[in-house]
Parts: C-alpha cells; sequence; structure tokens
C-alpha cells in the first residue's frame, strides 16, 4: 500500500492580524502551521498503514520553508516528503494547484504506483475544500469527501470502505482504489509522535522538485496564469445599524423585553404542551 | 472560449431522499435577481431518481426551466454520476453563472465539475452580485479566517461557478402560478461502471431537531465566566423551550460540544430569537447568526459589537438578568406564550 497525503502550510488564522487600513494580512502576526486537517489525514495514513504495511509519502506546494510541515508530517509518521517550490506555482488558485498537485504525484507514481491520496477537508487559509476533489479529477480516481472513518481496506479486492458525512447523514462508501479521500477532524485523535520519528523529523531533508522536475507540464495551467479566479476587491463587512437599547434598571429592562416578547408572539409557534 | 456563447443563469437543485434542500431554493431566490439584473433566464438542474414530480417545485421556485435527468444510477449522490450528468448538460447548454450550495454534495460536486470544465469556482459565497456590464459574477466570501471578505472574479471562464452558504440567501414565496418549462434529458450510466458504491445512508436526525432548525436560540458566550454560571442558559432555554448553543471560545472552553457551536467554523442560524448572552459579537459569529429574525443581546460592555446587529439590546451583567428574565417567563401562563417552543 502506497499513500500520499497532501500537506499545506497554512498561516494560524486563530491569531491572524488584520491591518485595517490596507485590508492585508499582517504575516509577522501568524505563525506558519501544518493545516490542522492535514495532520489528520497523516494520522489516519499512519493508522491504515500499521494495518496494512506499505509507505506513506507527503507532498507539499508551496515556498521553501514549507519543508517544516513535511518534517512536522515525519514526526506524525510519514516515510518521506516531496515539496514542489517553483516561481512557476506562486499565485495559483485551486484549478492550478491540483493540477501542479496531480503532475506531482505522476512523478511519485513512478517510482512507486499510489493506491490512495488523502486531502484535508479543506485548508484553514483558502477554506475552499476544492483541491481535493480537483485533484481525483485529474488522476481520474474516484474521490470520497468529508471522510470521517475508513472502517476497512481491502488490498485483495483493492477496495476501501469509508464513512463520509453527507449533506443529510452519513453514509457507508465503499471505493476502488486507487481513491481519493478528504478528511474531516474528527476522524482521529493525533497521538504524540514516538522519539524515533521525531529524530528522524529533525534530520529529514524533503525531496525538492522545481517545475523542470516534472514531466508533460503545460506552463499555462501553472500558477497566476493557470488560475480562473482572481480576488476583485477586498472590503470590511458593511457594519449594521443595531437596533433598539433598553433602557433603565435591570429590574426595568427585563420588564420592558417581556412586554415586547409577548407582542411578538406571532413569530413563535406557541405549544401548550411538552 | 468565446464567452458571449454562454448564457442564463444556472442552479444545481440538490435534494436527498426526493426532498430539495433549503439552500437550493435559496438560491433560485438569489439566481432570480442575477438572471433579471442580466436579462437571461434562471434553470434548475435537477438530478436524481424519481425525481420528476419535484420539478414544478423548482418552477413555483422562480426557475424558467428546469433540466432533468431521472435515472436508477443517481438514486444516491454520488460525484462519478452526478458530475457526468452536469458535464452532460453544461456543454449542451452552456450556461454563463452555475451556483450549488455549500452542503457537503454540493461543494464535493462543484469542485469535480470545475476541473473537467476548466474553469472557476468561489467556495462558501455569502454574497452574490453581477455587474451587468461586463457581465461578471462577484461572489463574495470571508477571507483570512472571516476578518474582511474577499470579492471573487472569473473573467476568462465560463462558467463563472460558485458554492453557496445555506441560509445567508433569500427563497422566494412560493407561486404557483408561474410558468416554466421542463426539459428532460437522458444519459447512459451503468452500476457496473461505479467505482463506488453507497450501501448505506444513516440520516442524522439529531442535528436537524436542533440547532439548524431551532425556533429559539439562547447562546452563551465566554462572558458567563464558567460552566456552572453557563448552566443558567440552560435553564433560560427550558423555561423557554429553546435550543442551547455556543461562540467558539465556549467549545474551546469545553463548556459544550462541537456541535452546537454557532458562526463561521459552526452551525449557521436563522431562528425567529436568538438570545446572545455575554458574547461579544465578533464577526466569525455574527455570519453565523445575523439573519435571525430578532436578535437580543445581553452584554455589560455597551461597546460590545453584538449591539450592532442585535433588534434588542440590554447592557447590564447576565448573571443578574438571565435568572430574572427565568422568573418572569415561568410567571407567564402556558396558554399565553409560557412555553415558547419550536416543535
Ligand atoms: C478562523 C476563525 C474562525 C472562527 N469561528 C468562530 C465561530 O464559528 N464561532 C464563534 O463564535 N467564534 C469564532 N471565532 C472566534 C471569534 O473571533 C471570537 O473569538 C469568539 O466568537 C468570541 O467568543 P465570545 O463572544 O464568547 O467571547 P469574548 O469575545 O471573550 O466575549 C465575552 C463577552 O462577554 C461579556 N461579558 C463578560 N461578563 C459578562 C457578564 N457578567 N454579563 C454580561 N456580559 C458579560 C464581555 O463584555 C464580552 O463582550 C473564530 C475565529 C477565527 C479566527
Ligand atoms: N499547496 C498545497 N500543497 C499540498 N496540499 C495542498 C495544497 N493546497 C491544498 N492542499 C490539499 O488540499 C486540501 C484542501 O485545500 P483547499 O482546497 O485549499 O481548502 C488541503 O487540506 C491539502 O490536503
Amino acid at each position: 500500500m502506497h499513500i500520499v497525503v497532501c500537506v499545506k502550510q497554512v498561516p494560524d488564522t486563530k491569531i491572524i492580524k488584520i491591518n485595517p487600513k490596507t485590508n492585508t494580512l499582517d504575516r509577522r502576526s501568524a505563525p506558519a502551521i501544518l493545516n490542522p486537517y492535514d495532520a489528520h489525514a497523516v494520522q489516519e495514513a499512519v493508522k491504515i498503514i500499521e494495518k496494512t504495511g506499505g509507505t506513506i509519502s507527503v507532498l507539499s506546494m508551496g515556498p521553501p520553508q514549507a519543508t517544516a510541515v513535511i518534517k512536522k508530517s515525519i514526526e506524525i509518521g510519514a516515510d518521506r516528503g516531496y515539496l514542489i517550490s517553483d516561481r512557476a506555482f506562486a499565485g495559483a488558485d485551486t484549478l492550478a494547484t491540483s493540477y501542479a498537485l496531480s503532475k506531482a504525484l505522476e512523478r511519485i507514481g513512478k517510482d512507486l504506483p499510489v493506491d490512495m491520496v488523502i486531502c484535508g477537508k479543506h485548508a484553514i487559509d483558502g477554506d475552499t475544500g476544492q483541491v481535493g476533489p480537483g485533484i481525483a479529477r485529474r488522476m481520474d480516481i474516484p474521490p470520497v469527501t468529508n471522510v470521517i472513518e475508513v472502517t476497512e481496506v481491502n488490498e485483495q479486492e483493492k477496495t476501501v470502505l469509508i464513512k463520509r458525512k453527507s449533506t443529510n447523514g452519513n453514509e457507508l462508501i465503499q471505493a476502488d482504489l486507487p481513491c481519493l479521500l478528504t478528511v474531516e477532524k474528527e476522524i482521529n485523535n493525533i497521538e504524540y509522535s514516538p522519539l524515533p520519528n521525531m529524530i528522524k523529523a529533525v534530520r529529514y531533508e524533503p525531496v525538492i522538485w522545481t517545475v523542470a522536475d516534472l514531466e508533460n507540464v503545460e506552463c499555462t495551467q501553472l500558477g497566476l496564469k493557470g488560475s480562473p479566479t482572481i480576488v476583485g476587491k477586498m472590503f470590511t463587512p458593511p457594519k449594521p445599524e443595531g437596533g433598539k437599547r433598553l433602557e433603565g434598571s435591570s429590574d426595568e429592562q427585563v420588564k420592558q423585553l417581556m412586554g415586547i416578547l409577548m407582542e411578538k408572539k406571532e413569530l413563535l409557534t406557541l405549544q401548550s404542551s411538552k | 472560449m468565446k464567452l458571449e456563447e454562454y448564457q442564463g443563469v444556472w442552479v444545481f437543485i440538490e435534494q436527498n431522499d426526493r426532498v430539495i434542500e433549503g439552500v437550493s431554493l435559496e438560491l433560485l431566490g438569489a439566481g432570480r435577481k442575477l438572471a433579471d439584473k442580466l436579462n437571461v433566464s434562471l434553470a434548475g438542474v435537477l438530478l436524481g431518481e424519481g425525481i420528476k414530480p419535484l420539478a414544478s417545485e423548482v418552477i413555483t421556485g422562480g426557475a424558467d426551466e428546469v433540466y432533468v435527468i431521472d435515472h436508477p444510477v443517481l438514486k444516491d449522490y454520488r460525484t462519478e454520476s452526478y458530475m457526468k450528468c452536469i458535464m452532460l448538460l453544461a456543454e449542451k447548454y452552456k450556461p454563463e453563472i452555475f451556483l450549488y450550495g455549500a452542503t457537503p454534495n454540493g461543494k464535493d460536486l462543484a469542485s469535480a465539475v470545475a476541473t473537467d470544465l476548466n474553469t472557476g469556482l468561489t467556495a462558501d459565497t455569502t454574497m452574490l452580485d453581477v455587474d451587468v456590464d461586463n457581465r461578471l459574477l462577484e461572489a463574495s466570501r470571508p477571507a483570512f479566517g472571516g476578518n474582511i471578505m474577499a470579492t471573487i472574479l472569473c473573467k476568462k471562464h465560463r462558467p463563472q461557478m460558485a458554492t453557496v452558504r445555506p441560509k445567508v440567501m433569500k427563497a422566494l414565496e412560493p407561486d404557483t402560478a408561474r410558468a416554466g418549462k421542463i426539459i428532460e434529458e437522458t444519459i447512459s450510466l451503468a452500476e457496473e461502471d461505479m467505482r463506488t458504491k453507497v450501501f448505506q445512508i444513516v440520516k442524522d436526525v439529531t442535528k436537524k431537531a436542533s440547532l439548524a432548525e431551532a425556533h429559539v436560540i439562547v447562546c452563551g458566550g465566554k462572558g458567563m465566566g464558567d460552566l456552572q454560571n453557563f448552566g443558567l442558559l440552560y435553564e433560560l432555554a427550558e423555561t423557554i423551550g429553546a435550543s442551547v448553543g455556543g461562540t467558539r471560545d465556549v467549545v474551546e472552553a469545553g463548556w459544550l460540544p462541537h456541535h452546537l457551536q454557532i458562526g463561521q467554523t459552526g452551525e449557521t442560524v436563522t431562528p425567529k430569537i436568538y438570545f446572545a448572552v455575554a458574547v461579544s459579537g465578533a464577526i466569525q459569529h455574527v455570519v453565523g447568526m445575523k439573519n435571525s429574525e430578532i436578535i437580543i443581546a445581553i452584554n455589560k460592555d455597551p461597546n460590545a459589537p453584538i449591539f450592532d446587529v442585535a433588534t434588542y439590546g440590554i447592557v447590564g451583567d447576565a448573571m443578574e438578568i438571565i435568572p430574572k428574565l427565568i422568573e418572569e417567563f415561568k410567571q407567564v401562563p402556558i396558554n399565553q406564550g409560557g412555553e415558547i417552543s419550536y416543535a
């Protein structure tokens, strides 16, 4: 079994600050981290490989600093890491990102055929969840999104049994291998990294490829050029006016509120029994 | 690509168990406005098995046309079969704008379709407009963790596609007098060719019954102080028959499970009455509740941003106000509305 996990380096949006004058990111305010969903993706690969045996590769696209998230993935238990890094990739939207990653996957698959690709449900910076299904289409393998459990991997039959969150509940799905999964956080808990992994990660040097290392790449499909979407403008959402402030002591305010609510009874479905 | 060959606004009509998802009707409402501005027709795309009867609902919801593909293989949603249908229709009829609900299945489908159509797709849109002069869809969405909005454009590719979050657009009142055209298409699909099989669907009844569908919500924030004080909100909720939700900070403090989080990274809710108690009103929270009909904010800080979205604001200490409210509601005889219930 060979699983490739796509991992992205993202600014920690929990702490990120926006410069209110320019509406741009204050990058210094946010440390770069491994996209949390991708950490769960790596962890799930580790869980699967523990049962089936095999190899976990991680693949990232980004600037040279993105090697940090590959090292982090090695800590969790990945065996190898690949970074594709080139100016030509810069400014990519989801369409161009999935194109570049699928070309790298093609190259990885030449050395060792890929049985499964795992992505995060979404990246917390781009927040789209579109890259995973995009890669699957480009590789022509079935995508299964919003996965909450990998129930069974059957290597003989080349199938996998999966639970996914669908719009109105959970589904149990069987997919042929190779396939691509995108995972929810609840799929697993990130385990403490074993010491040997930590040591390996410190010394680990990922394979770094530029566009020239990939085959049959159409440069018009990469980066900014290959991105059909552009950001038109940025704006802070219009600030609403707000309504009525109730006045007086807390008793008076409570009384006023009760009065208002009793008048608005038509809004409420009134029910007289429990 | 000849952009002018592409015309019309399309909405993917998501149905599950032959029930149309609310977001699809909301998109017909939003799509109607775009189509009228552009002076083109609005069409719904309806896929599934035994779903023809739903077509009239799409027309009363605002569409001029409905494209229907009814096939046994389409019984349950699957990326591969559904996208084949969409590709067939989109390549044949060439819409200029194509909207999908940002549900798990809608996002899955749109992402796959965008790749094969080689076009742009904006995710999780919360505002939609169109520039009539250059016929560009302006799809705006929260960016960088919701602190600001970004308007995404797709200038040189068609269709212009977007997924749109549920409950931010408004559905139209169903108009049974509306006339529309139903266009049936056929496709050859074979179960043996499918690489995925759906074995079982376990419907999520609990979620539907709680926040997303609740008519009255009591939402607590970090200002409640601790888990014990937070308990006051349960008491209020019980007295009036409401559901309890919370902010992300409350969930992170472990006072509530994640599925009760309201906001950008939680549920979007649109109850008739929303109590925001000791909630500051951060933008990421507000996007998930601002379409509630009546918002009542209780906060001790008169400058808290929650007051900007509140219909009624009370400046005061929640520990004092909430017990009083509970008392008052207990006084109200049942038949006068002492049970504000959401059935
Ligand atoms: C990417 C991202 C996603 C996010 N997603 C969400 C999300 O989905 N949902 C969400 O809620 N947040 C989300 N947040 C977090 C959000 O930015 C805020 O941090 C959060 O909503 C604040 O929660 P709060 O109002 O409970 O707490 P605080 O901001 O700490 O506010 C507490 C309020 O309580 C008031 N108060 C204190 N004591 C009392 C008292 N005794 N009586 C009355 N009032 C009192 C204070 O005046 C204050 O206004 C997200 C943030 C990011 C960056
Ligand atoms: N630059 C990237 N490098 C590697 N993987 C990525 C990259 N961008 C996105 N992904 C993968 O695609 C998933 C969804 O990302 P997104 O569509 O941007 O929300 C992420 O969780 C990653 O698994």
